[in-house]
């Protein structure tokens, strides 16, 4: 996989993306519709909203309707794109999103942005950790955290007809440049971002670029990464998992999010059962959001590449540890 | 627009109700009360309005049923085997474990256009469906049907704020204002008011008539499909829970009851005693 990861921000922020990859699936399909609940002006696509009338809805703040009236639209015969800020679009209507988009057997994205930290100075209200624990737990459910802005755009095209919910939790800006423009996505497949022998870091949304630069740190102290931008949550790239885990022996998840259910949970539960190997959590350890800029927050709750320094050499520390006696490896 | 008469309305609800009773004594039991009730009005509904297609159930351009108080299964499974969606021996496998008629609403039975159970939901995929409707420019009546208790749930206002600002004049729905829910009467559990102002307070046109009585239930729906003004519509249908067999109407709680061979004896005897006054025969 190539990839340009330079440390640089993108071209283009994440509503960027989004707002030209909407235009451009209603103008290549007319039943495509967006809905969101009044925060079209978080997003800015209030020019979309007016250039299309017949494919923008405002339902207005009520977050709940607005998924049911997206299985509504489904059901006669159109291909709904939703969005709210995460908490709104995953907590707050957890049941409709699971009753009547999942069981029901609808095809529905949701878009929940301002993910974990990067709610930012919207504070602890609107800082949602525990999206990723509960949209996987909806079976059949693709939970997609974006990591740069290309795939953004890549996902809202690709599942515009998938059946189920898709989940794409993201922030609105900020997002490092890691993939070019040509590059394929797919559902359950991570992409390996950098190799190493030593260890595996496990990323997913804007901890993919902090485990770079935390590759970056270990290759200093002679420590060799291997990276990964696991991409979708769910389904999850068992496959790259496994072989990560049998080549490297340790395991280091990293996640802008509760680590209770999230990531490193996924990552936990499948490798226990294939090939156990030490698994540490970066995340969010079980707190409630808070008020703040991105590097405060990123401080405060230990997403950074020190932390992800710190974690790997923990795990390769348990990795001799937990070895079994007489293990030559 | 050629209208069925009363006895043809009534008889085609004595079907209704018999396949509710079919259905639920099958499994012993069920939501029974709000389902009894709700048999007139389907008679009216499916007889004179609902443009369905019982060979092609996803019809693209078909008129939909939602049922937003999805626990009422068994009156839209007994009035869908009565026109001829499946056969009526589907009847007997409500509840049962091999899924074939979960006792809430299911989609994926024929004739059922939405998943439904968790109270609240139906009227906003009901707006959806309609919104679609309207947006495609396709000539689609929506009708719906929420429950007393389930108007506590505060997605119900939130779409019946949805509806008038779209103008949803595709949507007809109905309250079964039955005033019972599970803990008790709506005044002892959560008190709904008059449901016909609130709904419009909110822009709807809202009208109340007799839920048993036929011939009001067509003059409502027909001017609601006849006369389109921009807004939804709402025809609260005054019910007794239960409505058609006085033994269950009887009962201090009838929500979801367990039928014995005894209660089912009984409310068979009341329903062939209607028939014989239709001129039907029940066997």
């Amino acid at each position: 996989m190539k990839i340009r990861y330079t440390g640089q921000k993108a071209e283009k922020e994440v509503f960027q993306v989004f707002n030209e990859t909407m235009r451009h699936l209603i103008e290549q399909d007319a039943r495509v519709v967006y809905l969101d609940a009044d925060l079209m002006g978080s997003l800015k696509t209030q020019e979309l909203w007016r250039r299309y009338p017949g494919n923008v809805l405002n339902t207005g703040i009520q977050e709940a309707n607005m998924i049911g009236v997206a299985c509504g639209l489904y059901l006669n015969g159109f291909k709904p794109y939703v969005h709210s800020f995460s908490p709104f679009a995953s907590r707050r209507v957890f049941d409709q999103v699971f009753l009547s988009v999942g069981y029901g057997r609808k095809s529905v994205r949701v878009i929940g942005s301002d993910a974990g930290i990067m709610a930012t100075h919207n504070g602890g209200t609107h800082m949602c950790f525990e999206d990723i624990a509960m949209m996987r737990t909806v079976p059949g459910a693709c939970v997609v955290d974006v990591s740069d802005p290309v795939m953004c755009g890549a996902f809202l095209k690709m599942t515009k007809e998938r059946p189920g919910l898709t989940y794409i939790r993201m922030p609105r800006r900020d997002l490092p440049d890691i993939y070019p423009p040509e590059t394929e996505f797919a559902e359950g497949r991570g992409i390996l971002l950098r190799e190493g022998a030593d260890i595996t870091l496990i990323g997913c949304g804007i901890m993919v670029a902090t485990c770079l630069q935390a590759a970056e740190l270990l290759a200093a102290e002679g420590i060799e990464s291997r990276v990964i931008d696991i991409v979708t949550v769910k389904p999850l790239d068992e496959e790259l998992l496994l072989d990560s885990a049998e080549k490297t022996g340790a395991v280091v998840s990293a996640e802008n999010a509760s680590v209770v259910g999230g990531l490193g949970s996924a990552v936990a539960e499948c490798l226990s059962s294939v090939h156990p190997v030490p698994v540490l959590k970066v995340g969010i350890q079980d707190s409630f959001g808070r008020v703040g800029t991105e590097p405060f927050l990123r401080e405060t709750y230990g997403l950074t590449p020190e932390s992800v320094a710190l974690r790997a050499r923990e795990a390769l520390e348990l990795k001799e540890t937990m070895k079994p006696k007489g293990y030559k490896g | 627009m050629i209208l069925s008469d009363r006895v043809k309305l009534e008889q085609a609800a004595l079907k209704i109700r018999l396949g509710i009773i079919r259905a639920i004594s099958s499994n012993h039991g069920g939501h029974i009360g709000g389902s009894l009730d709700l048999a007139d009005m389907l008679a009216v509904v499916y007889s004179d309005f609902m443009r369905v297609r019982p060979e092609q159930p996803l019809w693209d351009d078909r008129d939909f049923m939602i049922f937003s108080k999805g626990h009422a299964g068994p009156a839209l499974y007994a009035t869908l085997a009565w026109r001829g969606f499946f056969p009526h021996e589907r009847l007997d496998h409500l509840n049962n474990p091999d899924s074939l008629l979960p006792g809430h609403c299911d989609r994926k039975i024929p004739g059922v256009d939405a998943t439904t159970g968790s109270l609240g939901q139906g009227l906003s995929i009901a707006c959806g469906v309609a919104e679609g409707a309207r947006l495609a420019g396709r000539d689609q009546r929506v009708f719906c049907v929420t429950g007393d208790g389930e108007s506590a749930e505060g997605q119900i206002w939130e779409a019946t704020q949805f509806a008038a600002h779209y103008c949803l004049d595709n949507l007809i729905a109905f309250l079964d204002w039955n005033k019972m829910q599970i803990d008790g009467s709506n005044d002892e559990v959560m008190r709904l008011g008059d449901p016909v102002l609130k709904y419009q307070a909110f822009g709807w046109n809202a009208c109340l008539v007799k839920g048993n009585d036929v011939m009001a239930i067509q003059r409502a729906v027909r001017r609601a499909v006849e006369e389109p003004n921009g807004k939804p519509s709402m025809i609260v249908l005054d019910t007794v829970k239960g409505e058609g067999a006085r033994c269950v109407m009887e009962m201090a709680n009838n929500h979801c009851i367990g039928f014995s061979d005894e209660l089912c004896g009984k409310v068979m005897e009341e329903l062939r005693e209607q028939g014989r006054k239709l001129g039907m025969e029940v066997e």
